[in-house]
């Protein structure tokens, strides 16, 4: 593909809100998870909340769109100064060549499984102010988004589980490299929620501690939430430094719903597709953000999967021991952590991971530091088999 | 992605097959004649095929919803003579599992919410994509996408873009499912239904019709027979109905389909 220019950039997680906070965090190398405190949920397990996302108001035209995922879509909208981003592109190109593409697994369904405990007693109906499209739906995020924006072009929802929102820069990268739009506003937002702390504690996928990503001592993965943002265009005489979507690359497991193929074969596909649409090679991939999940099976699975393509000779890591698994938003969390790092010279750590599993051949890098970064591969993998690989890349 | 690609391509492809499921329309063969006027229309419960090319585990497990998305793109892929284990896949609905998210909001509202880890794994938005992979051994890629009301629309733009931008067929499968009572009263979605198309990028022995997609700001065409406007009202993958039409009468001509107000789709069809 040729490279798309990454304008803009925002994230709001557990380790808090906006780029600066994030960057002083990753630097400290410490964790954003906490125990679980969330709603009336009793789960031994750890969790990535974003702190204040109930104070957010939503506009009052837009208050009918009112729930965690979108106050949390809101407060990463208004982060960075993204929105002001945005309404330049949208001045620039007109409300029709803006597109909105975001990626969410459970969107706003909190609202759903509150609703369920107020339903009618004597015909079990739903409470009033429960609005099933603007909030449970999982459009309701990108509707919410171009409604914000007061936009009139494409948008769509990707639902991929957890590489959702690594899959809307495919999407976005495909109809800007036809010309059908000229911006695209592509990111993730995925809040806490009882379908997804109860289910993967089903799954016995979650860990009663804190997130190790690819330890030897790993036993799952810790729930965070999250929104993260970015704008995509077309390149016009880009600057040194900036940062740029280079390549995608997407396949499939075809194997099982929850259990990842055991070689990672499916996620080899996706890194070497990616590398094959930036046209690069394996040798000018300077770091990995790893899906690292920290379950036994993700880690091992994606470790081998590596480990055939890089061998140990690539730094790299997983972000979730800082951040947790923002499942629908991990894609885009982490796409933002690569441009950080791509912009600062300089990879995160991996906080919660003490020793790296001897079983993985990789070059896992616990710590984070200086270094010199211009190519960065991220890998999203999801249920249902869902691969994507991203690279980005510093502009020279 | 092809680098080759350049702003202002056009969004074409060529139809090579169609699969069709909706009430009282089981498959493409008997909506095509009734499409062209042959038949009659009798709205009846949708018929879904039995998803034989599921191992028996994933068949016990098989919702309504992935009946209807595995019979819809077998229809379309066998439609084409093609072969389903090499195709990268757009599945598009406005939501998943309406039966199985009840059964969960239903649990999690109860004092035991210990709920089941298949009802978990089959409530992702892209579990029909999973158990298709599972089904068609297909590891292309595959992308799930959900717009409301504008599903279909969203569907239709991603994949035509892959077919002009990566050069490869893509089958597209837009489904929708009903939701029980309580969430019944606020998504009206009365039963299942939706079509696939499977699209090529270059004229072959099976191409039906050529599409040309451009999002725009005009009227959206309606059907003229009152039970298959129904339809395309109230099942969004059904939006295609006015294409299918003209697909069924071999009819040249431009449609416009409805998508996400104020945009909406207009398609130039050439058959073939």
């Amino acid at each position: 593909m040729s490279p798309l220019q990454i304008s803009a950039f925002t994230l709001t997680t557990c380790l808090g809100r906006g780029l600066d906070v994030t960057r002083e965090v990753l630097r400290s190398e410490r964790s954003g998870l906490t125990p679980c405190r969330f709603e009336t949920v009793e789960l031994d397990t750890w969790i990535g909340e974003v702190a204040g996302v109930d104070e957010q108001i939503l506009p009052e035209a837009l208050r009918h769109y009112d729930c965690r995922n979108n106050r949390l879509t809101l407060m990463g909208l208004e982060t960075d100064g993204f929105a002001q981003r945005v309404r330049e592109a949208i001045e620039r190109y007109g409300p029709t060549r803006v597109g909105v593409f975001l990626g969410t697994s459970t969107a706003g369904i909190l609202q759903t499984e509150q609703a369920y405990r107020r339903r009618e007693p004597a015909t079990g109906a739903l409470p009033d102010d429960f609005n099933y499209r603007s909030t449970h739906n999982a459009f309701s995020l990108a509707e919410f988004t171009r409604e914000y924006f007061g936009l009139q072009g494409m948008a769509m929802a990707i639902s991929t589980a957890c590489s959702s929102s690594a899959k809307v820069f495919a999407a976005a990268a495909r109809q800007l490299a036809i010309g059908s739009i000229d911006a695209a506003i592509v990111g993730g937002v995925d809040s806490l929620c009882l379908t997804t702390l109860y289910g993967f504690a089903s799954l016995q996928l979650s860990s009663s501690q804190p997130c190790r990503p690819y330890d030897a001592a790993r036993n799952g993965i810790s729930i965070g939430e999250g929104a993260a943002f970015a704008l995509l265009e077309r390149p016009s005489d880009p600057g040194p430094g900036s940062v740029q979507l280079l390549g995608v690359g997407e396949s499939s497991d075809a194997y099982h719903m929850s259990a990842p193929h055991p070689q990672g074969l499916g996620a080899r596909m996706a890194m070497e597709a990616a590398l094959r649409s930036a046209s690069l090679t394996v040798d000018d991939i300077d770091y990995i953000n790893l899906h690292g999940t920290a379950t036994l099976a993700n880690d091992a699975a994606e470790g081998l999967a590596v480990a055939a393509l890089f061998g140990d000779r690539v730094s790299c890591n997983s972000t979730k021991g800082a951040t947790g698994h923002t499942l629908g938003a991990a894609g885009a969390v982490e796409a933002v952590i690569c441009a950080l790092a791509l912009t600062d010279g300089r990879v995160p750590g991996s906080p919660g991971t003490r020793t790296p599993d001897p079983a993985i051949p990789i070059r896992y890098q616990i710590r984070g530091g200086e270094a010199r970064v211009l190519r960065i591969l991220s890998n999203s993998f999801g249920f249902g088999g869902s691969n994507c690989s991203l690279v980005l890349g510093a502009v020279e | 992605m092809n680098s080759m690609t350049v702003p202002g391509q056009p969004l074409e492809a060529w139809i090579d097959g169609i699969g069709f499921i909706a009430p009282g329309l089981p498959s493409w063969s008997i909506a095509r004649e009734v499409l062209r006027g042959e038949r009659g229309f009798e709205t009846a419960s949708t018929v879904l095929p039995v998803p034989s090319l599921l191992p028996a585990a994933e068949r016990r497990r098989a919702s309504r919803l992935i009946k209807l998305s595995l019979g819809l793109g077998l229809e379309a892929v066998a439609h084409a003579g093609a072969d389903a284990s090499t195709l990268a896949t757009v599945f598009t609905a406005s939501g998943a599992d309406g039966h199985n998210c009840h059964a969960l909001c239903e649990q999690l509202a109860s004092d035991d919410r210990q709920i089941s880890p298949t009802r978990f794994h089959n409530s992702v938005h892209n579990a029909a994509a999973g158990y298709w992979g599972i089904a068609t051994g297909s590891m292309a890629p595959c992308q799930v996408i959900s717009a409301f009301d504008a599903s279909f629309g969203a569907g239709l733009l991603d994949a035509l873009a892959q077919v002009v931008c990566e050069d490869r067929s893509v089958l597209l499968i837009a489904y929708d499912s009903e939701y029980p009572e309580p969430l019944h009263a606020q998504r009206s979605i009365p039963d299942c239904g939706g079509v696939a198309l499977l699209l090529g990028v270059r004229r072959s022995a099976t191409s039906l019709a050529s599409i040309r997609v451009a999002p725009s700001m005009g009227t959206t065409d309606v059907l003229a027979a009152p039970g298959l406007e129904a339809l395309r009202r109230q099942i969004p993958a059904l939006r295609a109905l006015p294409l299918l039409q003209r697909l069924a009468n071999a009819q040249a001509g431009t449609v416009c389909l409805d998508c996400l107000p104020p945009m909406h789709l207009t398609l130039a069809i050439q058959p073939c």
